[in-house]
């Protein structure tokens, strides 16, 4: 497992400047959630540590290497950090296992024979034994994005983003979906969090960051960032959304 | 052109007294003018220049003539242009003949009138040097293993199967200068045409253009055998038919194809 | 029907009043069309030239037997086109900068292929590259026809598949992505099986123009059912075999063309 280390982390699109500076390092086994009101630059501060967006300034490092480097090739890099996205992003035109094994295929030279002990084994471990030949459309929300974290897994990840994976699930299936988390927690997975649920971060989150206008404006443990906030902008967000 | 002149003389006699009795009287288009419709463009030899007025080329000199015996004075005559198909198209016609190498069949005769025919043409196969070099004669055997091509709506494609009967399918083209640019293409060896049109490419729009040899129409069984087209029911085709045997009998047609058409005699016959 | 909601009632009488309405005016037109047109002075000469029982039956079957090499050039262009296609939309996607002349071949390709009419097309090759002198059979007018259609439609298809491509969100090529997946594997297994899909009812009025198009290719010599039908109309001075041969064609596009409005209306849905 690797440290990840984001350095004076800067990113711009077009005139508006997103990230203004982020300093964060992630340890390994830990877990940090990211809040902050929409368009505070969560999203895209997960972006760039997928490589997703390059950085302008700045520099990202995995286990003291800088990736953030232009010249690099991101595709290996993406393969050791898994992202879960909102919507869930499924791949429409393929059944559920076949959404999680197209990665581990295409990229590690594994046959569909190879895969199907440990990909089965994934969907049995979170509650998808029977759903994995069902289509993305035959899902529901929860089950859709449970997938969608199979699918990240598969690929066996050192280190998992989550950009506000149950926000666009209904009230009742989000449960479903933290329990995941909350198992891979335990298995002390690396996982940074862009999150609204409050009550999650406080239960297991090593570490809270607030983001407000691309700056981690507070950060601390879970008691002291969203129970005694010292920045008026945390305490005016968190009386908003508590 | 005396012919002309004199027929035009005779007609200038005859119009004061005969105006009434003229068989075309009161079944033209317009009266007092007879209207004459050709292709568009109309091809050497059969109309020079595309200018069927100046009464040069084959059809054109026929076209007066005829007109001449109907009691039309040269000034008496309009010139219209028609594709083939709308010559045949259903509803009044715009013209009170049409000439342009129609060929008389009795299908045809089934939708239009023909008048007697005023030329019948000995059909003849246009090739190109290299296929002579290649070995082609004119006989019916070697010139059954040439690929062949033809103008689609003219009677050649029926000739070539009566006469020929190649072994490959033939490829069929909208125009005789298609038919051309697929021989120079080296897609078809050889083509089939009337005479005198034969000639005319040979001469003029093919490189190396070679005419292999003719099936005189004394030989056909079916020969080619030219005619004016009419409306279905045509008034006038009587009248037409009777110059057409009135300058048949004086020589005028004789006079004429020996001034617009060119000696064929040269031109090997297909055994 | 006890069962019936009062709002379904009203529903099944406004049914029932549309399909009377509808009924009532297309029956009179139909008469009219039916009475007036035989009333016309000229429909005994159109019928007789246009719809004549007897040459209809004398071409008919040789009409449907030169439809054949309609369907045969039809059947070697279409999966070259498709080929050819989606290679021209794939290489009009291409970010990589070392390929970009390959970018601006496509570009340029599409823009001068839809920009020509066919026809042309179909001479300038048709007859063109056999004149540079090909020996035979290279220089067969199948081949360098059949090549023009393809190139030109191949133009047309490659632009409904990059509509298709660029109408996938960019979700899925980040989730792709962010798997680890190469861009050319994002395409192959991620963007293209989707895009494909979105096209295929576009693609398939295409296809249905092509099968008319394929007509043209009689201009440099094959005898398909259009020129067939322009030597029977020749022979016999009579228009009735293109109506023969539209008869045919029709029977062909319009189911074809159904079943792509078909295709068309159940994404229609499906995505609603």
């Amino acid at each position: 497992m690797d440290r990840l280390e984001l350095r004076n982390v800067q990113k711009s699109f077009g005139q508006t400047q997103i990230l203004k500076g982020i300093d964060l390092t992630i340890e390994p086994g830990q877990m940090i959630c990211l809040i902050g009101a929409s368009g505070s630059g969560k999203s895209t501060l997960l972006r760039c540590m997928n490589l997703l967006e390059p950085i302008d300034d700045g520099a990202i490092l995995l286990d003291g290497a800088d990736i953030s480097e232009p010249d690099l090739d991101p595709q290996p890099i993406r393969q050791r950090i898994g992202m879960v996205f909102q919507s869930y992003n499924l791949f429409p035109h393929m059944t559920a296992k076949e959404n999680a094994m197209l990665a581990p295929r295409r990229t590690k030279g594994l046959s569909r024979a190879n895969l199907d002990a440990p990909v089965s084994e994934l969907f049995h471990r979170f509650g998808l034994g029977d759903r994995m030949d069902h289509y993305p459309d035959q899902l529901s929300g929860g089950q859709q994005q449970r997938v969608a974290i199979i699918r990240a897994l598969a690929m066996k990840p050192e280190i998992m983003l989550f950009d506000e994976i149950t926000s666009a699930l209904d009230p009742e299936l989000v449960g479903e979906v933290l329990d995941v988390l909350r198992a891979l927690r335990e298995e002390g997975m690396t996982m940074v969090l862009a999150t609204h649920e409050m009550g999650f971060a406080r239960e297991l989150a090593d570490k809270v960051c607030f983001l407000d206008q691309g700056r981690i404006c507070e950060e601390g443990s879970a008691a002291e960032v969203l129970d005694a906030p010292q920045q008026e902008r945390t305490k005016a967000f968190l009386s908003r959304v508590l | 052109m005396k012919f002309l002149t004199t027929s035009a003389l005779a007609l200038m006699m005859a119009t004061g007294a005969m105006a009434a009795e003229s068989c075309a009287t009161g079944k033209t288009l317009t009266d007092g003018t007879l209207t004459i419709a050709t292709g568009n463009p109309a091809f050497f030899p059969w109309v020079l220049d595309d200018a069927p007025e100046a009464g040069k080329g084959y059809e054109a000199a026929v076209a007066y003539a005829i007109a001449g015996k109907m009691g039309f004075d040269s000034d008496a005559v309009t010139w219209t242009r028609t594709s083939f198909d709308q010559s045949i198209q259903p509803g009044a016609k715009d013209f009170d003949f049409n000439l342009q190498q129609f060929s008389i069949t009795a299908e045809r005769e089934e939708m239009v009138d023909f008048s007697d025919p005023y030329y019948t043409s000995a059909m003849a196969v246009l090739t190109t040097k290299s296929v002579v070099e290649n070995g082609a004669e004119p006989t019916i055997a070697s010139l059954k293993d040439l690929v062949w091509g033809a103008h689609a709506t003219t009677t050649a494609l029926p000739m070539l199967n009566e006469l020929i009967q190649p072994n490959t399918a033939p490829l069929l083209y909208g125009d005789n200068v298609d038919v051309t640019a697929a021989m120079q293409a080296g897609q078809i060896d050889a083509a089939l045409f009337d005479l005198p049109t034969a000639l005319y490419l040979s001469a003029v729009v093919l490189n190396d253009g070679v005419i292999l040899g003719q099936f005189p129409a004394e030989n056909t069984p079916s020969p080619d055998h030219f005619g004016l087209l009419m409306a279905e029911g045509s008034a006038l085709k009587p009248c037409v038919d009777e110059a057409i045997a009135a300058l048949k009998a004086d020589g005028t047609l004789a006079a004429i194809e020996a001034e617009w058409l060119q000696e064929t005699t040269g031109v090997p016959v297909i055994k | 029907m006890p069962s019936m909601t009062r709002r379904q009632a009203y529903e099944a009488r406004q049914r029932r009043r549309a399909t009377l309405i509808a009924a009532g005016s297309t029956a009179a037109v139909l008469i009219a069309l039916i009475v007036l047109i035989p009333l016309t002075p000229g429909w005994e000469a159109v019928k007789h030239s246009f719809f004549n029982a007897r040459v209809f039956e004398k071409t008919f079957p040789g009409l449907l037997n030169a439809f054949v090499m309609d369907v045969a050039i039809f059947a070697w262009c279409a999966p070259l086109i498709a080929i050819l296609g989606l290679l021209l939309a794939v290489a009009r996607d291409i970010r990589n900068p070392a390929l970009y002349p390959l970018k601006l071949f496509s570009i340029v390709y599409t823009d001068v292929f839809r920009g020509l009419p066919v026809i042309l097309v179909i001479y300038l090759i048709g007859f063109g590259i056999p004149g540079l002198g090909l020996p035979r059979p290279w220089n067969s007018p199948y081949i360098w026809g059949s090549l023009s259609l393809i190139l030109v439609y191949a133009a047309y298809v490659a632009e409904i598949l990059r509509s298709g491509i660029e109408s996938i969100h960019t979700s899925q090529r980040a989730a792709a992505l962010s798997l680890g997946l190469s861009s050319s594997d994002t395409m192959r297994f991620v963007i293209l099986p989707q895009a494909i899909r979105r096209v295929v009812p576009a693609n398939m009025n295409m296809f249905i123009a092509l099968q008319k198009d394929v007509a043209l290719l009689s201009f440099i010599g094959p005898v398909e059912i259009f020129r067939q039908a322009g030597v029977y109309k020749s022979l016999m001075a009579n228009f009735t075999p293109y109506v023969g041969a539209a008869l045919i064609f029709l029977a062909i596009t319009v189911p074809a063309t159904r079943f792509a409005d078909h295709l068309m209306n159940k994404q229609a849905k499906a995505r609603s």
